[in-house]
């Protein structure tokens, strides 16, 4: 079994669905940074039989929505002097923006550039769906 | 309650008790169109149509000219600002300066959304892409009020483009807000009514939608038949357009199996999906319905702009 330090103060971003770990490396830009980072795949979990883990040794901003897109079953886990001090479960966001961009090619929003649409969560049950401010088209999206 | 400064995008911008202030306004003024001949004087509408018509915007025209009042605008975007590249944010916030009240046309889903939230003076959506044309809807209830006495109690079949066909999206999202309306969705499986608007429809647990393709077999049950043009423009392929393009033909003969009280409505123009020979059947009420849609943008926009 790979043994791996546990960080001292920091975040570990824990029940990440198999497979989705390195999407979220690449988009909290954990690739490019100066402090210790360690990104564990098809660890064994008695909860989802393999899962993901992130160790940031540091504590830096998580965007919470786009966690909640890219995977709502993660746990954020914030560590202070080895001791996790909180636990967050990551929701499926109830609004976005500035994530995606309408998939409608007849939204007025994939015409004029200026436009920032808000999507809100229509239907969380099976697929995840969004309503575009603008054009109320429903479309699944995920990142 | 008042409407003055509102912008209507959506039917669900307006409560019940405030679309039927428009109602209760419509009827007044046709009963005595005289009285409201100079309401508007000194006001100015705009009509900025960036997509081809010539009912909703010779009926908004008319609306304000019957109430005194003046209009300007353009009917093709090739002749206005926006074939320079001018954005909606920048033409709605000069067209403010100008005149006091806005009707806008767009074949981009969303357009009259993103003015009103640029401009100064109430908005109104004249039809946006095969989303919405609430000013169609008012006109729709306004002709069921009339000459069915309730806009409730009614089983409504909607036929033809049901999936691009805005005048149905505004109009079953609004008659799904009052009580004991049943639906009956006639249309190829192509254009079928997307999955949004039924969703908003099951919100309500006493809805009750049946679908089919086949117009005959529920003729029989209908109080309510509003018949669709299946709309070339909104195809990006004219072969689908061709094939679907005459999936529904009502004529004298289909009719005998409906009601005696039945009203044929259509928010026009038509092509080949109601036949000439079902003018002159006393159910067919499409051309009264039209006659009806001044009466409501003239209610409309009087109570928008506070001179009613």
């Amino acid at each position: 079994m790979l043994k791996v330090e546990s960080i001292h103060n920091g975040i570990v971003i824990d029940h990440i669905t198999q497979g989705k770990g390195k999407r979220i490396f690449d988009r909290l830009n954990l690739g490019e940074v100066d402090y210790p980072v360690v990104l564990l795949r098809n660890v064994p979990s008695s909860k989802y039989g393999k899962k993901d883990i992130i160790k940031i040794e540091n504590c830096i901003d998580i965007d919470m929505t786009m966690l909640g897109l890219i995977d709502p079953n993660v746990t954020i886990n914030i560590i202070e002097d080895e001791k996790i001090i909180k636990k967050m479960k990551v929701k499926i966001p109830e609004e976005v923006q500035g994530l995606f961009k309408c998939k409608n090619p007849r939204c007025i929003s994939n015409t004029e550039a200026y436009i920032n649409p808000v999507f809100k969560l229509a239907k969380s049950n099976g697929t995840v769906e969004y309503t575009c401010e603008y054009c109320e088209e429903l479309t699944s999206y995920s990142l | 309650m008042s409407l003055k400064g509102k912008h209507l995008i959506d039917p669900g911008d307006f409560t019940l008790t405030e679309l039927n202030s428009i109602f209760q306004l419509a009827e007044k003024i046709i009963e005595n169109r005289e009285d409201f001949s100079e309401i508007c004087k000194g006001k100015i509408l705009a009509t900025l149509f960036y997509e081809p018509s010539t009912r909703t915007r010779l009926s908004f025209e008319a609306a304000m000219l019957r109430m005194g009042g003046k209009v300007l605008g353009f009917s093709d975007a090739n002749v206005s600002s926006a074939a320079k590249g001018e954005s909606i944010a920048d033409t709605i916030r000069v067209i403010s300066s100008y005149s006091d009240i806005a009707v806008i046309r767009h074949p981009k889903e969303g357009a009259p959304k993103l003015a009103s939230k640029y401009s100064a003076i109430p908005v109104i959506n004249g039809g946006d892409g095969g989303h919405q044309h609430p000013t169609q809807t008012l006109t729709d209830l306004l002709t069921i009020k009339r000459l069915k006495g309730s806009l409730s109690g009614h089983r409504v079949a909607f036929c033809g483009d049901l999936k691009f066909g805005r005048t149905v999206h505004s109009l079953i999202k609004t008659l799904s807000r009052y009580p004991d309306n049943k639906f009956v969705l006639i249309s190829p499986n192509e254009l079928r009514l997307p999955e949004q608007i039924k969703e908003i429809l099951k919100k309500d647990p006493n809805f009750e939608i049946v679908e089919t393709e086949d117009l005959e077999s529920v003729l029989d049950s209908i109080d309510i038949l509003y018949m669709t043009r299946i709309q070339k423009e909104r195809f990006f392929n004219e072969a689908d357009y061709v094939r679907l393009k005459d999936s529904y033909i009502l004529d004298k003969n289909k009719l005998k199996s409906a009601k005696k009280d039945m009203l044929i409505m259509h928010p026009l123009p038509r092509v080949n999906e109601i036949a000439y020979d079902v003018d002159d059947d006393p159910r067919a009420v499409y051309f009264k319905q039209a006659e009806y849609g001044v009466y409501a943008r003239m209610a409309l926009m009087a109570l928008l702009l506070g001179v009613n």
